[in-house]
């Protein structure tokens, strides 16, 4: 008997894991599997609030069941009249006292963490990434080593990186759940804040203010590598040649083709001022197509040639001469074997 | 006129009487039959956007289509279902509750009515010229100054008009309340719901010019070519969030205050029990109202305005956790020891302490600032702010429909029907909103047209949708019992329910004056007092005489139909100058309508004493 009652119980405690760990959501995506600076000092005020208020709702339930229990209109006493009581000054006072000193209590960490969150004293000496959030799309500029890209943000372990973020249109924010808290992306002014991510891994971004039919589709990552990693991901980020021809003849003509239809008026790879569009100088390492689609080149023929039906409202349809799907497979290969680092994707977390 | 009133009439006649009325009681139908109406409305939009997200990457409509319904169920719920309905109570239960026979200026009441009604049918007009607003209901800018088409156009003339009808309905009751009460209804006499519809009209006033200005400026930025939030020509679009928000968060409280009125008399006449701590309520009341003023900027957390900005407002939205616990718990205290019975209206108040309970607790953890850098924005404050919005005012509404619908249309809504509907509906709110709190905090963003595969969301999405459709079964009862009981209900007795205010002394319906004389009232509960000291009836404060009735008018109908014109002619004139003359035209109507009321003597009629003493020996 006590064995059955032992594996039920094991069976039951497993079962409650499970559903914990599933219930958390997506590795690297949920807030509740904190992996930053940011998100773990959110994660402390979330577990304090929600400890503090379920105490005050489990006292609220003690009395509400008490009340239905006890108090309802018994048989047989049809015509009893309660007491008419008009209030009592020393239970209204503890029900008014003791959720001031809840506040309080809930007060002085919430100070204390959004002002450390705020901090910006060390950000002369850390790392500087400048970021425009565009109709649907992200734009990184790493400041002081003239290396543009979009969507995948490259940082390495443990460091604080500073981003000072802008928008070149409409409002967005910028959220990466499992590194930190989001912020707005204004039009208006710069606004700054700090990550810091504790592990390795590819963290999935969103964005997070309404900016249009393709809002829920601006996704990007922040892939977090070694430092040593991330040293050579500059490095060779640097030492593009924008002008390089591929080694496939497929390839060379798509570069043609690319020259050919004006691509790089919007799509700069290398350095480049132009940020009209994504920066394509390592496209071939991209971990997602428009932000959400896998990297395929079947994928990215279609982006390529009906770009309106992968990203509706995007800024890019009707922007280029139209492309049939020949060329855009030449295109595609192209874009794909844009790999100027051994610094990927994969790199992170290995 | 009396006389015909008291006939029958034909369909016609009825229709003609209810665009011309002036008569709070009637106004108060229109008002439920209008939000009613756009309750539904926004109950189906609520469905399609939990159709489109009950699998990952689904197609059931599009991107923009869906940031149309979205931005739809959003304006609708709030500006064109919740708060008229909420008005359809007050203006059904508070000029009874304070012993008055109509409200201050019943023209107006009918005008804001009118304006509240035109300005819901145009922005819906959107949906079949060329598309709805898609930038959200909180509208930001440059979203919403860039989008194209005429949606935000709609938007901004349709709350416009709306807004100016609330904003008048709101004084009507400020004046109402204080000069119209019966002798001896004094301040501290009133019933909590009457107070929360006070304090309620302060936040109208002072909360909608803000909304007024915003949609102005809106206006001139999409229609007459200005900056104000146009960034490249020095513009700003902060601004815009902090006008919205001086006027939102107050208006969340217009929401919420009118219930919790509601609720203090229900949960006090069916325990049999005065309520607990009246003058503590009456100030928590107050309370809530002043705090709801300064603690805008905690809708704008992330916007970046800083620790100082953000802590202080963070600091002040958690103590307005302190004046509503005092609620909750003068509620429970009520309760305890009384003597309680539980019908449907009863279920809905009972039904409401945890759900809203729930909305509170959120309400403090997003109040808390750099917890809400991770649920702002999230399915985290969508769960919120239903919880807080559907199990407060939504179960408030129901419960005052169920508690005073013998009074507004003379018939007891059937309890069987009730209990379904409170049940499915219960069921289905907590099964569609709880798991959103988790959704949020997993990394879903609100108002996202597809959630994408692989990040565990299916299955909270999935039971959320289900949820919705038990939500809908719930309406559904309730509405087909509304018209059940109006053809086959059992007709309602003056005082059903064994009440404690005055409405419950005169009969159901009340007839057209209300109060044959006025009452004399001699303490909180005034019926209660005489039920108590064996009267069982009010002692009139006057002797009978001859009453002072206002006379119908249509003008306020035409006064709203010439700004409902002149709406399309601002949202088409940026297209075509010839628009000018629907512009022109329909102020010139409006305006006309103003100068016929303003030239023409309107003193009403007197109903006599004979008349009166008739119709008591009928």
């Amino acid at each position: 008997m006590k064995g059955w009652m032992g594996k039920l119980r094991a069976l039951f405690l497993l079962g409650l894991v499970a559903l914990i760990l599933s219930g958390c959501g997506r590795e690297n995506l949920t807030a509740l599997v904190p992996k930053g600076y940011g998100s773990e000092s959110s994660m402390k005020l979330i577990i304090l609030t929600t400890v503090i208020m379920s105490a005050v709702f489990v006292i609220v339930m003690i009395v509400y069941v008490i009340v239905l229990l006890r108090f309802r209109k018994k048989k047989g006493q049809e015509n009893f009249i309660p007491k008419q009581v008009e209030g009592h000054k020393g239970l209204e006072a503890v029900w008014t006292i003791i959720p001031i000193i809840l506040v309080i209590i809930m007060a002085v960490p919430t100070t204390l963490i959004s002002f450390d969150l705020a901090k910006t004293n060390d950000q002369k000496d850390s790392i500087n990434i400048d970021i425009t959030g565009n109709q649907y799309w992200w734009h990184f500029d790493y400041k002081g080593e003239e290396i543009q890209t979009s969507q995948d943000l490259y940082i390495p372990v443990g460091k604080k990186v500073y981003l000072n973020m802008l928008s070149s249109d409409v409002t967005h924010s910028f959220w990466v759940p499992s590194i930190s808290g989001k912020m707005d992306v204004n039009p208006d002014n710069t606004n700054t804040m700090y990550i810091q991510a504790y592990e390795e891994g590819v963290y999935w971004g969103k964005c997070a203010e309404l900016c249009g039919p393709s809002h829920s589709l601006m996704d990007f990552k922040v892939i977090v590598v070694s430092e040593e990693e991330y040293e050579q991901w500059i490095a060779d980020m640097k030492s593009v040649d924008p002008k390089a021809k591929p080694e496939n003849s497929v390839a060379q003509e798509g570069q043609e083709l690319f020259e050919a239809n004006n691509c790089m008026a919007c799509h700069a790879i290398g350095s480049s001022p132009i940020a009209t569009g994504p920066n394509l100088t390592d496209f071939g390492n991209r971990t997602k197509l428009a932000g959400y689609v896998e990297p395929t080149k079947e994928n990215l023929v279609e982006w390529i040639v009906n770009p309106e039906k992968i990203k509706p409202g995007n800024l890019m349809t009707g922007k280029y001469p139209a492309v049939n799907k020949e060329e855009a497979e030449k295109i595609a290969e192209y874009l794909l074997q844009l790999k100027p680092s051994e610094i990927g994707p994969e790199s992170a977390g290995k | 006129m009396s006389i015909a009133a008291t006939q029958k009439q034909g369909f016609g006649a009825v229709i003609w009487d209810y665009l011309t009325t002036v008569d709070h009681k009637k106004i108060a139908h229109l008002y439920t039959f209008g939000g009613g109406f756009f309750f539904i409305l926004g109950g189906i939009e609520a469905l399609i956007i939990r159709i489109q997200l009950i699998k990952p990457e689904n197609d059931f409509v599009s991107a923009g289509f869906y940031n149309e319904v979205i931005t739809m169920h959003g304006t609708t719920m709030i500006f064109l279902a919740a708060m008229p309905l909420l008005l359809g109570l007050m203006n059904a239960a508070v000029p009874l509750q304070i012993g008055a026979r109509d409200v201050a200026f019943p023209f107006l009441n009918s005008l804001g009515f009118w304006l509240f009604m035109f300005g819901g049918i145009l922005l819906n007009c959107s949906w079949f010229l060329g598309g709805a607003p898609d930038a959200g209901w909180t509208s930001y800018a440059p979203l919403s100054t860039t989008s194209p088409g005429h949606g935000v156009d709609f938007y901004v003339m349709g709350l416009q008009i709306a807004g100016a009808g609330t904003l008048i309905g709101g004084i009507n009751f400020l004046v109402t309340i204080i000069n119209m009460r019966a002798p001896g209804m004094t301040y501290m006499r009133m019933p909590l719901f009457t107070w929360a519809t006070f304090v309620t009209s302060i936040l109208i006033l002072f909360a909608f010019p803000a909304l007024t200005i915003g949609l102005f400026l809106l206006m001139f930025d999409r229609m007459f070519d200005s900056a104000f939030f146009d960034v490249t020509l020095g513009g700003n679009t902060i601004i815009w969030q902090h006008l919205f928000w001086i006027f939102g968060h107050p208006e969340v409280y217009i929401l919420i205050l009118p219930v919790f009125g509601l609720f203090s008399d229900i949960f006090s006449t069916f325990s049999k029990k005065r309520l607990f701590g009246y003058t503590a309520m009456v100030f928590a009341t107050m309370l809530i109202a002043f705090l709801g003023f300064m603690v805008w900027a905690h809708h704008m957390f992330t916007v970046g305005l800083g620790p100082v900005a953000n802590t202080i407002f963070s600091i002040a939205t958690m103590a307005i956790a302190v004046p509503t616990g005092i609620k909750i718990f003068n509620w429970l205290a009520t309760m305890w020891g009384g003597s309680i019975t539980i019908n449907s209206a009863m279920l809905w108040s009972l039904g409401f302490i945890p759900s809203f309970t729930v909305g509170g607790m959120t309400g403090v953890m997003v109040a808390t600032v750099a917890a809400d850098y991770q649920y702002h924005d999230t399915y985290f404050v969508i769960a919120h702010f239903h919880y807080v919005i559907v199990g407060g005012t939504v179960f408030g509404i129901f419960a005052g429909f169920h508690y005073w619908w013998p009074k507004m249309f003379g018939r007891i809504l059937n309890e069987t029907m009730g209990k379904i509907a409170f049940w499915t509906f219960f069921i289905g709110f907590h099964l569609t909103f709880f798991i959103q709190h988790f959704l949020g905090l997993m990394g879903m963003p609100r108002r996202y047209w597809v959630f994408l595969e692989d990040q565990n969301l299916d299955l909270g999405n999935f039971i959320s949708t289900i949820g919705a459709f038990f939500m809908a079964i719930g309406v559904i009862v309730f509405f087909i019992n509304a018209i059940y009981s109006q053809v086959k209900g059992e007709k309602a007795p003056a005082d059903p329910w064994d009440g404690r205010t005055l409405e419950w002394s005169i009969p159901s319906p009340p007839p057209y004056y209300n109060f044959k004389q006025l009452p004399l009232t001699r303490g909180l509960d005034p019926l209660w007092v005489e039920k108590t000291e064996g009267n069982g009836k009010m002692t009139p404060a006057e002797p009978l005489g001859e009453i002072h009735m206002p006379n119908n008018s249509f003008i306020p109908f035409v006064m709203s139909l010439g700004l409902f014109i002149a709406g399309f002619g601002f949202i088409y004139q940026t297209d075509n100058n010839a628009w000018f003359i629907a512009l022109f035209g329909g102020m010139a109507i409006a305006l006309g309508a103003m100068i016929v009321r303003s030239v023409k003597d309107d003193l009403g009629y007197h109903i006599s004493k004979e008349e009166l003493e008739r119709e008591a020996d009928e």
